[in-house]
């Protein structure tokens, strides 16, 4: 979207045709609208530099010499944070989307006004929740209070393997950390959503509930394949904020370098950004390269979900309603 | 499948507003009943009880009894959802559902009752159904292009077919071709004097040669001033109404001397 926006203050000049010199308010608007576009992509740009040039060295170092003086090799290295990352991710969207939906769809077509308002701001008050409190109270009440649950959970469905292995004591799992995640995303998500779900059109709520459409049904008919792209923008706004989260993770989760799927045990696998964080500190040389081409491969798995998103919304564009 | 539509002291408030007042009138079947008036009189506010498609609007409620052949729409127990299953609606504007196709379109109320048909059937359905609506010529070889491709007209004469498509007992009609060209307005003209064989139509328009050509019935509605309710004035035979009213504000508002 702000890529969209961008694209549009980099052309508008050209659509002038007729440009008036004496216009000083158009060419000063017009010129600070394409210096923010083209200050935005300048940062991308250097951003995208610093990556590469500080993470090139740990990329095409000998393996046998980050083996000695860094992390070990590099694509070894990076893999379990990769998974860590996706799938700390993955957990916390499977968690919030549903929820936000609902939550967004009761605000938009349930709720009685009075009731919708308040809770629209409660919701958006949570999105300004700073994340390092999140990170505490993830630690401090959430994981003593679930461990019951997982204990539980690992000892009746264990045979499921998802729920396998030896449960934790203490409660910081990767299930308790993409809980506290998904309390980070559900705001943006359910916000989002709940502005498409509001502008979903009457004219076609009022079509689908003339044919004889139960509140629900018109919701499916009228409303959800309306919000669709407007869904999916939603979601990947929220994994990308999941994907890059680092303080929760950091605080919750005493991860390791395992690839497992397994939820509940004391064993996880850490995320690049909690990786980073943590290690950055006591680095040094090569380990400094290494832990910026981790930052690389994140922003690049970050650039990935965007880009997928973006084909999805445009693949039905022309059943999107906007024609 | 048509049915006689009585209506007996109807009076329609939103909160304490009270939009329509006392209307008492007979629609009769098999024909075509045009409501006429200036804006705000309550003519569509009136249509929309006769769905209970007005009880969208939160505090929206009736007083008095709308008969479908006898059964009053209003009756303890009677549940909206059905009634609109029966009595369909055109709206103001074109609104197919956008991301359905042209069939999935005629075919959206069907799905929600009769999911079960076989597809064979549901596609006869769908053809009869644009046929009836005079558009199975210009779709029939695209009938899974998205349905808002279509020009405006033929995008109002699918929403015809999908009102069709669920045989319903009555088809209302909330200004139909206030957002078409003439060419596609005299298409759905044509479409109605062709469809009143069968069904009991309703339709609001501000457009009184309309009224004149192509209904049966007509019925003026007026207010008094802003924030007065809208009250039927008189009722009859369009060619009465148009030529001889009993009332003097109708003879002012068909020959523009309103106001």
């Amino acid at each position: 979207m702000s890529q969209q926006s961008m694209i549009r203050a980099d052309a508008e000049p050209a659509s002038h045709h007729h440009p008036d010199p004496k216009r000083v308010g158009d060419r000063v608007f017009s010129g600070l609208a394409t210096g923010s576009g083209v200050l935005i992509l300048v940062i991308l740009a250097l951003v995208a530099a610093f990556l590469l040039i500080q993470g090139t060295p740990a990329l095409l170092a000998d393996p046998a010499k980050l083996t000695a003086q860094g992390y070990g090799p590099f694509a070894e290295w990076v893999a379990p944070y990769v998974f860590g990352t996706l799938w700390a991710a993955a957990l916390a969207l499977f968690l919030a989307v549903p929820v936000s939906i609902g939550i967004a769809l009761f605000i938009s077509h349930y709720a009685p006004r009075r009731l919708a308002q308040p809770l629209g701001y409660v919701i958006d008050l949570l999105a300004a929740v700073p994340s390092v409190v999140f990170g505490l109270w993830g630690a401090a009440v959430l994981a003593p209070a679930v461990q019951p649950m997982w204990a539980w959970l690992n000892a009746n469905l264990g045979f499921i393997p998802l729920f396998g292995g030896q449960a934790s004591g203490t409660g910081r799992t990767i299930l308790t950390a993409a809980i506290v995640l998904a309390t980070m995303v559900l705001p943006i998500i359910t916000s989002l959503c709940r502005e498409v779900f509001l502008q979903a059109p009457k004219l076609h709520e009022e079509a689908a509930l003339a044919l004889g459409a139960t509140h629900w049904e018109m919701i499916k008919m009228a409303v959800l394949p309306f919000a669709r792209p407007g869904i999916i923008a939603a979601v990947m706004l929220g994994l990308g904020r999941a994907l890059g989260e680092t303080m929760a993770v950091a605080m919750v989760l005493s991860g390791g370098r395992q690839i497992s799927f397994q939820l509940l045990t004391s064993e996880n696998p850490n995320t690049i950004a909690a990786t980073i964080a943590q290690n950055f500190p006591e680095a040094f040389g090569l380990k400094v390269n290494q832990l910026i081409a981790a930052g690389l491969v994140l922003f690049v798995i970050t650039l990935a979900v965007n880009t997928i998103a973006r084909w999805i919304v445009a693949r039905r564009a022309q059943y999107s309603g906007a024609n | 499948m048509s049915k006689r539509i009585e209506v007996t002291d109807l009076n329609v408030y939103y909160g304490d507003f009270r939009a329509v007042e006392d209307v008492t009138m007979a629609i009769e079947p098999k024909a075509i009943t045009a409501f006429i008036g200036p804006s705000g009189c309550g003519k569509s506010t009136f249509l929309r009880t006769l769905n209970r498609m007005h009880e969208v609007v939160p505090g929206a409620r009736v007083e008095g009894e709308v008969l479908l052949d006898g059964e009053n729409l209003y009756g303890p127990g009677v549940d909206p959802v059905r009634v609109r299953r029966q009595v369909g609606m055109v709206f103001q504007r074109p609104n197919p559902f956008p991301t359905m196709s042209i069939k999935e379109n005629v075919l959206a109320g069907i799905n929600l009752n009769n999911r079960r048909m076989p597809a064979s059937e549901k596609d006869a359905l769908a053809e009869r159904a644009l046929r009836g609506a005079n558009l199975w010529d210009e779709v029939k070889n695209r009938l899974d292009a998205p349905g808002s491709g279509l020009s405006g007209g033929q995008q109002q004469r699918l929403c015809i077919a999908r009102a069709i498509a669920m045989e319903p007992q009555v088809l209302l009609m909330d200004e139909p071709c206030s957002a078409l060209d003439p060419i596609s307005t005299l298409a759905i003209e044509d479409l109605m004097a062709k469809l009143k064989e069968e069904y009991t139509i309703v339709i609001v328009t501000h457009n009184m040669q309309q009224a004149a050509r192509i209904s049966d019935v007509t019925a003026f509605f007026n207010i008094a001033g802003t924030g007065s309710p809208g009250r039927l004035i008189e009722s009859g035979p369009t060619e009465k109404i148009f030529s001889v009213p009993d009332v003097k504000a109708t003879e002012d508002y068909i020959s523009g001397r309103f106001g």
